[in-house]
């Protein structure tokens, strides 16, 4: 084991094979959210092509050794959209998929939000909107006043960004100039009451940051050649830190649940559990026996 | 007077007279605020200890850390005027194998960043300490805004949180190195205003409650600068033969059960006190683990009885709330009249 270095990054694939990732993703969240009763679908979802991209292109990690000294880190800023992130690990290999059945079930440590410590992979506690950011930029300051290669991600939301703390954040991560830390909007214009034009407009939230010293690039969030330029260009700018403000639709991938805010925080029932996995190619769709192992392996 | 230049009196329950003089304090005991010596512990810390990284919200010349910084500039950041993102900060830095000291008026640390105190520090239980000075009425001038009289109630209640009120500059200093050895979440009250030094103290042991003096009729149990307060309250009792035991309860949590309950038995009666709200405070903490430990004798919680404070003088609220001397050794009197 070498700590000298960071993990390597992961082998190296074609859209298809991350496009097959979200879709895997995708399946695993719908199936999460129905097995629990309870949860957030749409967001995930609507995350899958992003978080496909990070942990299994971007993100230097190694599942044998989760708390290796220099890997990469991501905070899930919107804890409530963790399915996403248990998926990706599970299929990153940081435990197995067929426990992902277990999200939200008494004894589980695939917690309603992510909670530190009872799962390899989770990098921090959240579920309280604004707070995650804060955290992942004092994991930046920290790398960069020990000049490690570390690099730190942050998923938050359009939501998230009617909170205040993202702006006291985002003042200070460009005050200590924190090219090491890369943002992800999850900007899907949904919040649990409605449209965020009709609940509390953020306005242009790319302009916001850009106004506060950030290096801004809108992203198509589910396009994978747009979403890898754009962290390519992310990892280039050194000195300043970066926002994607990636457009996503909430429900992505499942016709009845794209841009329909109820979804944000509903399970699916049978029928539309089995609807949403036939829409996503499931080799299974009417089977909802989620504890059995073969659903997750196949 | 106040309304001549068209303002409203102000509306306090028992607003403080305009002429009240600043209470002398004896001339010849040495005093230092113990936000000072945790400025120079800290300082001090920084060369032995190069996991130490401090932060700060635009307050470094009053909470002390500027000294830190001005050693140790690569492990010191000014957050600005933004606790809530300070205490983020401060979790991602400890996530990464710092210790870390986070400092703040108590108002703010405690106050305005408490939900991220709770989630991003206590529930991963991270290795971050918060040093909050200007706690309590010795605040002064700054008035209601600032003297925080609620922080040991919103600390103490958080899983994993420490919580340590030292009383003097060499308990603060010795604190500090408490603190840096102590895995998980502190949080260390410091005072504006000097306070006397007592250089006959026993040390600062992490967890313990020092008894100053011993007695057979009355217990006070205090904490930060109502250790002096009741130590002088104590003397003038004694002269009236009413002998009373001292306890400084400088680790608030977890507290000394054992020595709280000791006195509290050895004495027959025990009185709390301290310059925060009764409720939720030390004398909560330590009602509660007298009834938890079957030590049922007459207790009174002395402190800020369910209001704010107001501008003044440091010596001159304490005199008007009963928090100095005598006024403490008044509501003892009036405690012990009241349950003989």
């Amino acid at each position: 084991m070498n700590l000298a270095s960071p993990p390597s990054y992961p082998e190296s694939k074609d859209a298809a094979e991350i496009n097959g990732i979200a879709n895997r993703i995708r399946r695993d969240v719908i199936r999460m959210v129905h097995a629990a009763g309870c949860g957030h679908p749409g967001g995930p979802l609507g995350l899958a092509e992003i978080f496909a991209t990070l942990y299994f292109q971007e993100l230097r990690l190694d599942p044998e050794n989760p708390d290796h000294p220099l890997r990469d880190r991501l905070v899930l800023s919107n804890g409530h959209c963790c399915a996403v992130l248990y998926s990706s690990l599970a299929r990153r290999g940081f435990f197995p998929a067929d426990s992902l059945h277990t999200f939200r079930k008494f004894g589980s440590p695939l917690q309603g939000h992510p909670h530190k410590g009872h799962l390899p992979g989770i990098e921090m506690s959240t579920g309280s909107l604004g707070n995650g950011v804060s955290v992942a930029a004092g994991m930046a300051l920290a790398a960069k006043m020990d000049k490690l290669p570390t690099r730190i991600f942050a998923i938050t939301s359009d939501g998230e960004s009617q909170e205040g703390q993202p702006w006291e954040m985002a003042t200070a991560a460009a005050h200590y100039g924190l090219g090491n830390l890369t943002l992800l909007l999850d900007w899907n214009g949904i919040q649990i009451d409605g449209r965020t034009e009709d609940v509390m407009d953020p306005g242009d939230i790319g302009a916001k940051y850009a106004a506060f010293g950030w290096h801004v690039q809108e992203v198509d969030g589910h396009d994978l050649e747009n979403l890898s330029s754009a962290l390519a260009a992310a990892k280039e700018e050194t000195s300043r830190p970066s926002l994607l403000a990636c457009r996503t639709v909430i429900g992505k991938g499942v016709s009845y649940m794209e841009d329909v805010s109820d979804f944000h925080g509903m399970a699916p029932n049978d029928e539309q559990a089995k609807l949403a996995l036939q829409e996503l190619g499931d080799p299974a769709p009417e089977d909802l026996n989620h504890e059995s192992p073969a659903l997750w392996n196949n | 007077m106040l309304g001549a230049v068209g303002m409203a009196p102000l509306n306090y329950s028992a607003p403080l007279p305009l002429q009240v003089a600043t209470p002398p304090s004896p001339p010849d005991v040495k005093k230092e605020a113990t936000r000072a010596a945790y400025g120079r512990a800290l300082e001090s810390l920084g060369h032995s200890r190069e996991d130490i990284v401090v932060l700060d919200a635009d307050l470094s010349g009053s909470t002390k850390t500027a000294a830190f910084g001005k050693s140790f500039p690569d492990r010191f950041f000014n957050m600005g005027v933004a606790e809530c993102n300070m205490m983020g900060f401060a979790a991602g830095l400890a996530l990464s194998g710092k210790t870390v000291f986070a400092s703040s008026f108590a108002m703010f640390a405690a106050g305005k960043a408490w939900e991220q105190i709770r989630q991003s520090i206590c529930v991963p239980n991270l290795n971050v300490k918060i040093v909050a000075s200007h706690a309590g009425i010795t605040v002064g001038e700054d008035g209601a805004s600032h003297q925080m009289l609620e922080d040991i109630a919103l600390m103490r209640v958080l899983p994993h949180m420490k919580v340590v009120v030292p009383a003097d500059s060499r308990q603060t200093e010795a604190a500090v190195e408490a603190l840096a050895t102590t895995p998980g979440p502190c949080y260390m009250r410091t005072s504006r205003a000097a306070t006397p030094i007592m250089e006959d103290a026993p040390e600062f042991t992490f967890g313990k409650a020092f008894t100053h003096r011993q007695g057979k009729d009355l217990a006070f149990v205090a904490c930060g600068v109502e250790v002096y307060q009741s130590l002088l309250a104590a003397e003038e009792l004694a002269k009236e033969g009413i002998e009373c035991t001292v306890i400084d309860c400088a680790t608030v949590n977890p507290l000394d059960s054992e020595t709280i309950c000791e006195a509290a038995k050895s004495c027959g009666r025990l009185m709390t006190v301290e310059e925060h709200q009764v409720t939720g405070g030390l004398g909560e903490a330590v009602a509660a683990t007298l009834l938890e430990n079957n030590t049922l004798v007459p207790m009174q919680r002395h402190g800020m009885k369910g209001e704010f404070g107001q501008t003044g003088p440091a010596a001159s609220l304490l005199s008007h709330y009963h928090l100095d001397g005598p006024g403490i050794a008044e509501q003892a009197r009036l405690f012990l009249g009241a349950t003989q």
